[in-house]
């Protein structure tokens, strides 16, 4: 009886794990089939449209030899890893200055940055265009850069603030006492020490600037400049005609950087989750 | 706390330039405010400015190139008789609603089974997150070729079992339905790894003692899990409810908010007005309603993570 029991909950489990699984990856396998469907297979109504029977790279080709993919691959990237590294680098500073120091107007800052942490996107999107335009940013990649930071250093700051108070203190006093300035104590003593919180949230927003859609499809209309989510959804589609081959391969390849960042690092991703989450 | 420079009375006598820039570093209030400036100027110039610069916006006629001039609260009075704003108001909070009760529901089942001891964990829970990892233009658009209304892969397996599947984007109620079955797929994740990260805070000791009691399954959900699990759920609500509500990039994708203006959500009508259509104050006034009400939003949750504690 009880191994009876066991088995059926067993079995229970398995159909659970496995319809999660299939709810949450036929779109993947969605994107990764069609990318490989010749033409003729893709628009046919008599095909079973679940498997290619002949795949073929074509659109992959076509997407690297008859589009700017390239650019754009380019673009995303440049945008993401400066705008990280300004962010990191202005996070870490106001982090540790809002967890360590006392200095006036400091409770309200944390506050500030909290509440900017809250405003979507969505709401400032249009005195910021007009803004970047008048200030001769627009259409530039240096326009991203300066914006993208705006969403990124709130939720850094805050979840360094968390990261520098889980460490003790006493390092930094001792560090002092033995006659080390207050910018060798953070240099040397504490910033080492936050190294893995410096990395998850770099490994976080360096994902959310490749991500980001509404600044970059407002900013920038030259399609050299174009990032990859703007790129793939505005130039793979003519009019009315949507060139279903190469945006899945688009679609799929301008997925695969984040994915595997994603994948080597899943761990750091789920600790920052809750203090560190950004959509959804 | 003022630490003794020790290090400066070690240099020469003669306090240089670089020495009294030594010392005033040693300052908590000097060093902390120096520390700040870097963040602080990114977030004024670019969020500050643009929050008053937008209120300014929405109160004028502007248009893209043209200063326009004050026309005080008409903006907003124009759109309060608006009908395609009206319907705005009421799918951005259908939309929000819907989606937020089924990701919460799906994400607190993902929870409950990823919970349990499986072979290749690990690696069922990394699968789980991609929806919510990879750009989501770029899967909106894979659900934008799968809800074709020619070559539907949903219409085509309904069809096998003799149903005849609706044109998704295009029939009815069917592009609000589409939107949020996206949204829904899109979001649970977050819900469902941030709801097991918290149970896996939670003590086994506490299941053990309510199973000698013998409480049932729902008795150790109920008096145990959910309580215990108050803060995460909170806190996911908050974000979740504030991003569902000011989305833009999954609509745009799948419908641009057509057909003929049915499935606009603030964001996307203040994008399609304010830039599209170059008025961009008219565009400011909307995308500014949002404003009172995700201040309701965060005050009540805050205010209930509060009454928690």
């Amino acid at each position: 009886m009880t191994h009876y029991k066991r088995f059926t909950r067993r079995l229970q489990l398995g159909f659970g794990v496995a319809t999660i699984l299939v709810v949450t990856l036929f779109p993947f396998y969605w994107m990764i089939v069609t990318s490989f469907k010749p033409n003729q297979e893709l628009y046919s109504v008599e095909a079973n449209p679940l498997f290619v029977v002949s795949p073929v790279w074509d659109h992959f080709v076509y997407l690297f030899t008859k589009t700017l993919f390239v650019d754009w691959m380019r673009n995303s990237a440049i945008v993401a890893v400066v705008a990280t590294l300004f962010s990191l680098f202005a996070a870490t500073l106001a982090g540790y200055a809002l967890a360590r120091l006392r200095f006036p107007g400091a409770n309200v800052l944390g506050w500030a940055i909290f509440v900017t942490y809250l405003i979507p996107p969505t709401l400032l999107f249009l005195p910021l265009t007009q803004l970047i335009f008048q200030i001769h940013m627009g259409n530039s990649l240096i326009g991203l850069i300066f914006v993208y930071p705006t969403f990124l250093i709130p939720f850094s700051t805050w979840l360094l603030i968390g990261y520098f108070r889980s460490i003790p203190i006493d390092l930094e006093e001792c560090a002092m006492i033995d006659g080390a300035t207050r910018m060798r104590a953070f240099l040397s003593v504490t910033l080492p020490l936050a190294l893995p919180g410096l990395l998850s949230v770099g490994i976080f927003s360096f994902t959310l600037s490749w991500n980001e859609f509404l600044y970059a499809l407002a900013f920038i209309s030259d399609p050299t400049i174009k990032t990859i989510p703007i790129g793939v959804t505005s130039e793979l589609v003519r009019g009315d005609v949507f060139f279903w081959g190469e945006l899945m391969a688009g679609a799929l390849l301008g997925s695969i950087p984040v994915a595997v960042i994603y994948s080597f690092f899943v761990d750091y991703f789920v600790a920052g989750l809750t203090a560190g989450a950004v959509k959804g | 706390m003022t630490a003794t420079p020790i290090g400066e009375s070690m240099m020469p006598s003669k306090p240089g330039i670089i020495a009294r820039w030594r010392g005033l570093l040693e300052r908590e209030d000097v060093l902390g405010s120096l520390f700040v400036v870097p963040a602080l100027l990114n977030l004024l110039a670019f969020i500050a400015y643009p929050f008053f610069f937008g209120l300014w916006l929405s109160l004028t006629d502007a248009r893209i190139g043209v200063p326009g001039s004050f026309v005080g609260l008409r903006n907003f009075t124009d759109l309060a008789t608006d009908s395609i704003f009206q319907q705005t108001v009421a799918n951005t909070f259908t939309y929000t609603g819907v989606a937020v009760v089924f990701k919460f529901s799906f994400g607190m089942i993902i929870a409950l089974i990823l919970n349990r001891d499986f072979p290749l964990q690990r690696l069922v829970r990394a699968a789980v997150l991609l929806p919510w990892i990879v750009p989501t233009v770029l899967s909106t658009i894979a659900w934008r070729w799968m809800f074709d209304s020619t070559f539907s892969v949903f219409n085509w397996m309904l069809a096998h079992v003799g149903i005849q599947g609706p044109i998704w984007l295009g029939d009815n109620h069917w592009p609000m339905i589409s939107l949020i079955m996206v949204n829904i797929w899109r979001g649970m994740p977050f819900f469902g790894i941030s709801f097991l990260a918290g149970m896996q805070t939670i003590s086994l000791d506490y299941y053990e003692a309510a199973q000698i009691d013998g409480a049932s399954f729902w008795q150790q959900f109920r008096f145990i899990t959910l309580p215990l699990l108050r803060p995460v759920i909170m806190v996911v609500l908050l974000l979740s409810t504030i991003l569902t509500f000011a989305d833009f990039q999954l609509i745009w994708v799948l419908t641009r908010g057509g057909p003929a203006n049915s499935t606009h959500m603030f964001a996307t009508l203040a994008y399609q007005v304010g830039l599209a259509s170059a008025q961009i104050g008219r565009g400011a006034s909307i995308s500014l309603f949002m404003f009172p009400i995700l201040s309701v939003i965060v005050f009540l949750t805050i205010w209930s993570l509060r009454q928690g504690d």
